[in-house]
Formats: structure tokens, sequence, C-alpha cells
């Protein structure tokens, strides 16, 4: 099914000429970086959902807020809709550019502005790397805990906009969990200060309400983070299974057994053996399932734990528990799981990653459940996920280059997804709904929700300037998808682009 | 109380409360009542009284899950016993001001007890909410799972809006284990002394899960591992100090409170603020909790004065007794402008809880 904006069911969008638009916007803002040309457009037509791609009209390229700032005023002023980009590795379109919108790029706000150690908070600017955070804390023995495996490249802003998780979410939270105070610019231009550096603010907490909101209520500039201090000690324990419905039920076991993990990941056998053929993480190829389970803190009470999770993982039916021996060994597990969606990559073409979520008893059947779709839409899928939170990899190995094989893995994808919301889940847990799954949102909620949020985005940018067609479905678009799977439930001629 | 007890309590109300939302209007606005134990915190608010209570009880609860979804009316303490029978808690500590406090209007208040810099608020443990819109039909957002970034988060933005958006008729919850072993220590030093061992101790990971000066003492409570709390009991020192000093502190209900007839005010300040310095007002009056990031201030002080000092700490203080002008320290003129926006797209009657956080809506 193809995603691209489709203004019969988004909504018609404003048709502006390129030169008048790079004529008022240079005029407001004159050593504004603004590309124009093809060849400049070109690497920033997709994000991390590559197979859509759309050039830009133009791609602003700001370095300081007061060019944010005329950029917005200006258009605005024209009418012409805003896309903001942080660093473009979002797995959901997010960041999917228009044809007749600008698309604002916050890579060039790369600064960390300030580190207070003994306040354990950074300032930073949008365009910060994830990773670049921490780095700069750990002088202090303090860290910035969220880190998603694109934590190397994503941006903070972006982090930010799409409520970013990690392996370690479960014990450590969300990025909505250790965000104090964002300074964000609307679409009219103004400042504003969200959030503080106390533990919270007067009003509303239109901080919560900024996390994970995709660029559609406003463009963050600036960011506050909460550090944590380092764990004295981290310890990983890899259990192999010979049965995936038993790796599934493990995890349930560990925390019935009172213990939250610093990160508790799954692997299945397709996703080990890509991994271990990558990285040479030292990972079992035979096993049919591994549990990745990491016990951080205090010394004396992760030795306490870990001596806990073996026993639970020998019940569970484990063929194999290894603790990692060193720090060098810990992080080699670790670096098969971080490289697990490049790894899957280097085994097929090309491959599409799901980001469901699930009540962790569900495991098993959901699991069950991909495993027979697979077959019935004839395409391989590599399980890796984060299983301490029931928040589902499935990567889908497709070749797009075989007629029709992207739009079956699309509908394969599309009934994984729904299989979650049947579960009791979620569409997505962390990577965000963006253009991606904007047809799947009219199966998580009814037309009343999806007004709410319409209402809620009415609130900021009543013009819907900001990332149109992102995040919530229109009504129409709802009315259309939900038509088609009335008809038949399952997509008729998924070999069809649609729309 | 058992699982069963809590069921058998429940009782659903829902057809009742989204009649009395649904005949509600600009002319009769509601307004919303949980335990009323909190009823004295923000602005007096005029309106046909709704009550949640007869909406209640636990209607899933898998500890395995970590997940709980309770009716608001259901009381607090009995969720929590609950949650105790199988080992669990609500990691931000709940105050209840009183036996009938509800989930509701914990909820709807977003107060955090002394585990909130550690553990996180009450928003952080928000998975999903339903709520009664302005036509009183339900809605779900977030969902009954630990990680959901569909949609915008209306949840959390429910949380602390003291039930200005809309009336929260059930809730899911994130729930943790309780720690294994816990300590609380009582070490005498100055406030200033106390303040530069909580930056100290900040840096490091401990088992810290409550810090509160007072009265020359900074009083600790350590929780985690039986290995951890007790080294880091040994290498703190201090006396040992009643655990019941937590509640009391949570409850506000330490002798501190009931000092005099003076005004209480919330100051919430960054971490690591330095000691407050207020005309006419003894710093070591106060009582700082939270590692000190939530002082109490008991003293008759100018609010504008107060507030000046407070912000330009980058704080804000509310006052918590009855009868002030402005509770709530004001918003900036941008930030106003986008809560009465929100305001307006999700109440356009102005029904819910008028003027309960401010003079203006
Ligand atoms: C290999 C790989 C592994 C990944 N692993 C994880 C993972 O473990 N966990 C996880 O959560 N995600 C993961 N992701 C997804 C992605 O990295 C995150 O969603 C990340 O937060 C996106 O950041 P970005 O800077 O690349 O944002 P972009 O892709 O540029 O943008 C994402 C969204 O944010 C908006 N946006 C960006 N900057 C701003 C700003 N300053 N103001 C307002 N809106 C803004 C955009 O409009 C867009 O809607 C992974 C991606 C890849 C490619
Ligand atoms: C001395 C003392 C002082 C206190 N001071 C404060 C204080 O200043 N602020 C504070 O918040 N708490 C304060 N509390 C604690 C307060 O009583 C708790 O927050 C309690 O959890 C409220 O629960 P309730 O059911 O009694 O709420 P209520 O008092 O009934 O309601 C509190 C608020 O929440 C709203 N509300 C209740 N239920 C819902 C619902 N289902 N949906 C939407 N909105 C709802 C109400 O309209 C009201 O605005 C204090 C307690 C004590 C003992």
């Amino acid at each position: 099914m193809n995603i691209l904006y489709d203004e019969r069911l988004d909504g018609a969008l404003p048709r502006r000429d390129r030169q008048e638009v790079l004529a008022e916007l240079s005029r407001v803002a004159p050593d504004l970086t603004l590309l124009h040309r093809e060849e400049d457009l070109r690497p920033f037509e997709c994000d991390g959902l590559s197979a859509y791609r759309v050039l830009p009209m133009l791609v602003a390229l700001p370095e300081r807020l007061d060019q944010v700032e005329a950029l917005l005023k200006q258009c605005r002023a024209l009418g012409v809709p805003v896309v903001t980009r942080g660093a473009g590795t979002g797995l959901s379109g997010g960041a999917l550019p228009l044809e007749q919108g600008v698309l604002l790029v916050m890579s060039r706000f790369n600064r960390i502005l300030d580190i207070d150690a003994d306040a354990r908070v950074a300032r930073v600017q949008p365009g910060v790397r994830n990773l670049a955070i921490s780095e700069a804390a750990s002088p202090f023995g303090l860290y910035y805990a969220p880190d998603p495996s694109s934590q190397i490249a994503c941006s903070i802003g972006g982090n930010v906009a799409e409520n970013a998780g990690g392996v370690h979410c479960l014990k450590y939270g969300l990025t909505v969990h250790n965000v104090l105070k964002l300074e964000v610019m609307t679409i009219e231009g103004e400042r504003m200060t969200i959030g503080s550096e106390a533990l919270d603010s007067p009003g509303f907490d239109l901080l919560a309400l900024m996390m994970g909101s995709e660029g559609m209520l406003g463009v963050v500039t600036e960011i506050t983070v909460k550090l944590l201090p380092k764990p004295e000690t981290a310890k990983v324990l890899m259990a192999s299974f010979d049965d995936v419905e038993k790796a599934g039920a493990a995890v349930g076991d560990i925390i019935a057994a009172g213990i939250i993990p610093g990160g508790l990941e799954m692997m299945d056998n397709l996703a080990i053996r890509a991994a271990e053929d990558f990285i040479r993480a030292g990972y079992p190829v035979d096993a049919e399932a591994i549990l990745l389970c990491e016990l951080d803190g205090v010394e004396a009470d992760v030795d306490d734990d870990i001596e806990t999770v073996r026993g639970v993982l020998a019940k569970a039916g484990a063929s194999d528990v290894q603790l990692a021996r060193d720090e060098t060994e810990r992080a080699k597990f670790w670096a098969g799981r971080k490289n697990a969606f490049p790894a899957v990559g280097r085994m097929s073409p090309d491959y599409y990653c799901m980001d469901g979520t699930i009540p962790r008893r569900e495991l098993p059947r959901v699991l069950m459940g991909i495993s027979d779709l697979s077959q019935q839409y004839g395409l391989k899928v590599a399980n890796v996920f984060h299983a301490g939170d029931g928040n589902m990899h499935p990567l889908i190995l497709f070749d797009a280059n075989r007629e029709g094989e992207l739009a079956t893995a699309e509908a394969l994808g599309g009934k994984i997804l729904e299989l979650c919301v049947e579960a009791g889940g979620s569409i997505t847990g962390e990577h965000g709904v963006g253009r991606e799954k904007i047809n799947q949102m009219c199966a998580q909620f009814d037309s009343l929700e999806i007004s709410t949020f319409h209402a809620v985005k009415a609130a900021f940018d009543p013009d819907g300037l900001l990332n149109p067609g992102k995040n919530i479905p229109t009504l129409a678009r709802c009315a259309e998808f939900g038509a088609m799977h009335v008809h038949n439930n399952e997509l008729p001629h998924p070999e069809l682009p649609r729309f | 109380m058992s699982n069963n007890d809590v069921f058998c309590s429940a009782a659903d109300s829902l057809p009742a409360l989204s009649e009395a939302v649904a005949a509600a209007s600009s002319a009769h606005p509601i307004r919303i009542e949980g335990g009323g134990t909190k009823s004295f915190y923000g602005r007096p608010v005029e309106g046909t009284p709704v009550s949640t209570r007869e909406h209640r009880g636990i209607t899933s609860y898998d500890p395995v899950e970590l997940i709980v979804s309770v009716r608001a009316g259901t009381p607090i303490a009995e969720l929590e016993d609950a949650l105790a029978d199988q080992g669990q808690m609500l990691p931000f500590e709940p105050p209840h001001f009183g036996s009938n406090a509800t989930v509701g209007g914990t909820i709807a208040t977003g107060l955090s007890g002394p585990r909130r810099p550690w553990a996180g608020s009450v928003r952080d443990f928000v998975l999903g909410l339903r709520v009664l819109d302005h036509q009183g039909r339900e809605q779900r957002f977030g969902g009954e799972v630990m990680k959901n970034v569909a949609g915008y988060d209306l949840s959390r933005l429910m949380v602390g809006a003291q039930g200005t958006l809309g009336l929260i008729t059930e809730v899911t919850l994130k729930v943790l284990p309780k720690a294994t072993a816990s300590a609380s220590l009582r070490l005498e030093m100055s406030q200033q002394d106390a303040l530069q061992r909580l930056a100290e101790w900040g840096r490091k990971p401990l088992p810290l899960s409550a810090a509160a000066w007072h009265a020359g003492a900074l009083h600790v409570r350590l929780e985690g591992g039986e290995s951890s709390v007790k080294a880091t009991a040994s290498m703190i020192g201090g006396d040992t100090l009643e655990p019941g000093f937590w509640s009391e502190l949570k409850e506000l209900s330490l002798p501190f409170f009931a000092a005099s007839d003076a005004p209480l005010w919330r100051i919430s300040l960054p971490t690591n603020s330095a000691m407050l310095k207020l005309d006419g007002v003894a710093p070591d009056t106060l009582l700082l909790d939270w590692g000190g990031n939530q002082r109490w201030l008991k003293g008759a002080v100018d609010a504008h004065e107060l507030r000046a000092v407070v912000q330009r700490a980058g704080g804000h203080a509310s006052c918590f007794t009855p009868g002030a002008a402005e509770p709530f320290t004001p918003l900036s003129p941008v930030v106003a402008k986008y809560h009465e926006q929100v305001k307006r797209q999700l109440d356009p009657d102005a029904i819910f809880n008028p003027r309960r956080l401010y003079p203006d809506w």
C-alpha cells in the first residue's frame, strides 16, 4: 500500500512556486542556508524508512534560532508546510518530506551547551547525537539513560519527537522519563519554555504532550535532560533456548521473581545467525532463541540477582546460561544485539522493521502468530526485541526489486500490527506512527479518539502546517481504510499500489 | 485485603457519570469529586458535584505484567493493599490525605511522595487512561502495555490537570516490586551540609529512595538489595529512624505542618539548589523533601516576593492552604496562551472544574 501523501485523503496542500518561496525565505533570513537544486535535495528525500522517497521543495539548514523563527513565520504567512528533520534515522517516515513543503533540518544545532554534574543535568541543542550526551557526561561518572540502537546517529531532538526508547527502558524509562525541560518554537515563531529543571511545573504537563509528538506541535530547539550516575557494575547473562515459546515464558518468570533487569532482550534463530555472522558476538547459532538479561547496580546486589536469575532460567528450561566473563565479552554480547538490524540487512536486499507492543504474557502466542503469517505471505521474519517491555521488532525480509514484494511485506507488517492490537497492545512502542503506520492508527483508535488528537493539534497548529499527514490519520483516511477491512478482513490484492 | 475483596467492592457507574457530564453546560458546569480530600487544593470550583466514588474496583491486575488497571473511584488505599498482597507497590508513593482519597484524585492532582526523585512521579507510571470527554463519551488513550507511542500522550496530559480537561474513569498504571531491603537513618547536620552531602551522593549509584532535611537532621531512606542497603547504611552512618517518618512526611502530618496557622507553601526547585534566602524567613524553618527538590515553607510570606525568589532559582511555588488568591504560579504569556487553547479544544463549553487552576479558565 502506497503511504505517500494523498491529497484526496489527507487534505489539500497549498501549491507555491519554489522560486517564490526561496526568494521570500532568503529575504527574511538572508544568511540561512537553503538548498533548492535537485542534487542537493536528494540526500534528504527519505529517513530510515527508505522505501519511500519524496524530494522536498526546499531544504533549510539553520544554525541560529532567529533563522528558525524567521523561517516559521514566513512559511506560516505563505501557508507552506514545514517538516522538521533531525538525523533522519526515524523508521516510520516521520521526517519524510513533502513536495510542497520545506524540510527544516536541525542537524547544525549540534552543541552541548552545559553539563552540570552536581545538578545531574545536561542542556543540549536538538541536533546533538544521543550517544554524544553520555560521552560528554562520562568524565563526571554520569550518563543519559535512553539508548536507542541508533544512538551513534540519531539526534536528541528526534528522540524527543519520537519518545525514543532503548534496551534499558524497562528499568530507566523512555525519553519522556528522562527529559526535564524543552525550548520549543511554535509555528507562529514564539519561543516557549516547557517544563523546568525542577521536577514539576505549574499547569498542564505539556512536556509529556510534546514527547512523541513527531514534529506536529512545534520545533524543539533545546533540551535539558536528566543524567544518572553510572551503575557501579553491569553484568549480562545469555540464556539459550531450544524453543521460542520457552524463552518467551522465561521473560515473565524473571519479572515474577521480583527482578527488574537493566535490559531484557530476545532474539530468535534467524536474528541470532545474522548477528553472529556479522559481529561474531559469540551467540549459539543452533539455539532457537536467546535471552540477554543485564543486571546493573551495586556489585553485591547484582551478584545476588545473577544467582536468582540463573535459577529462574534453569527452571524455565534454558539449555545453556552464560555469564559474560568480563567487560569485553559483555560489550560483545550487546554489540550483536545492537547491530541486529544491519546484520539482518546483510541477509536480505531489504528489510522492514515493525514496532508493535504486546502484554508480555502474549509473547508466546504472538510469536506463533507471526510465524504463521510469515508462512502465509511467503516472507521470512526475524525477531529481535525488547522482551522485557513487550516491544516486538519483527524484521520482514524482502527484495524491493521483485515485483510486488514491498507491497506483500507491508501487508504482512500490517497484519502483524493488527495482531498486536488484538492481543491488547499497540502499533508502535518507540518508532512512532509517522507516515508508515498512519492506516493502522485507525485500527487502534476510534473516530472519536482520532478527533480528539486533531483537537490537540489544532490547539498548537490550527492551520496544520507542521508535518501535515503524519502521526494522526484524517477521518476520511480511516473511513477508506476501515471500509477495505470490513469488506474482506484482508486487503484485496495486496500486490496493487493503493490510492 | 485479597484480590477477591477488591473485586467484590467493584461498582460500575459509568452510565450515570456519562449522563452527568452530558447534562452539563457552560451555565451549569460540573465539579468533579473523588474522595474530596484534596478539594482544598487549587481554586474553589462552582459547579454541580459529580462523584466518582461509585465507579470503583480493579478491572485487571496481572503482577507478572507489572500493570494494573483501576477505576477512578477506587480508594487509593484499596489499590495499594491489593498490590502489597503481591509484593508490589505504586513507586510514586502517593499521599492519601485521608482514607477516602481516590485513584482519580491522585491522578488528577499528580502528587507524589518522598520516593519521587529516584523512582519517578505519578505521570511517569501512567500508561493509559479512559476519560469522559465534554459530551460524556468515554475515550481511551495510551494503552495497557509498557510502551506505546501511538498518537499524542493524552494520558499524561490529564495527570495534574485537576479535572479541567475531562473526567478520568479508569487508569492503567505501571507498578514495581517492593525492594527486598530498606533502612531509614537520621543524621544530625545543618541544612547547608545536608545539601552538600546530597549533591555528593547524587553523583554516586547509591540505593537512595528518600531524603529529607528537617529540624537540624537529614533523614535518609535506602531501598534495594540486602547487600547494598547494608553496605550503604554503614557507610552513611547516623541513627536508626522509625520508617513511620516517611508516611507522616508524605501525608503532611509531621508536627511541622500543624505548628501554626500560617499558610503552607510547596516550593519546587531544581536539583542542587542552594538554601533559599527569603526576607523574614530563617532558612532553617523550611522542611526539605525530595533531596531538596521539594521544600515546604510555613509562614505568612508575600506570594509575589516568594515566587520572584523561587523563579529566579528555576522553580515555582504553590500554596497548599485554602483561600489563596493564586494557589499556583502564574504561567508565562506564551505558555498561558497554549493552555487556554488546549482547554478550549478539549472542553469547549468549559464544563470541567472551571477556574480550578487559573482565574481565566
Ligand atoms: C538501526 C536503527 C535502530 C534503531 N533503534 C531504535 C531503538 O532502539 N529505539 C528507538 O526508539 N528508536 C530506534 N530507531 C529509530 C530512530 O533512530 C529514532 O526514532 C530516533 O529518535 C530518530 O531520531 P532522528 O534524529 O533520526 O529523527 P528524524 O528521523 O530526523 O525525525 C524523526 C521525527 O522527529 C521529528 N523531529 C526531529 N527533530 C525534531 C525537532 N528538533 N523538533 C521537532 N520535531 C523533530 C521529525 O519531524 C520526525 O517526525 C532506530 C533506527 C535505526 C535506523
Ligand atoms: C494536609 C493535606 C494537604 C494536601 N494538600 C494537597 C494539595 O495541595 N494538593 C493536592 O493535590 N493534594 C493535596 N493533598 C492530597 C490529596 O488529598 C490527594 O492528592 C488525594 O489523592 C486526592 O484524592 P481525592 O480522591 O480525595 O481527590 P479530590 O479531593 O476529590 O479531588 C482532587 C482534585 O482532583 C479532581 N478529580 C478527582 N477525581 C477525578 C477524576 N476521576 N477525574 C478528573 N478529575 C478528578 C477533583 O476535581 C479535584 O480537582 C493534601 C492532603 C493533606 C492531608
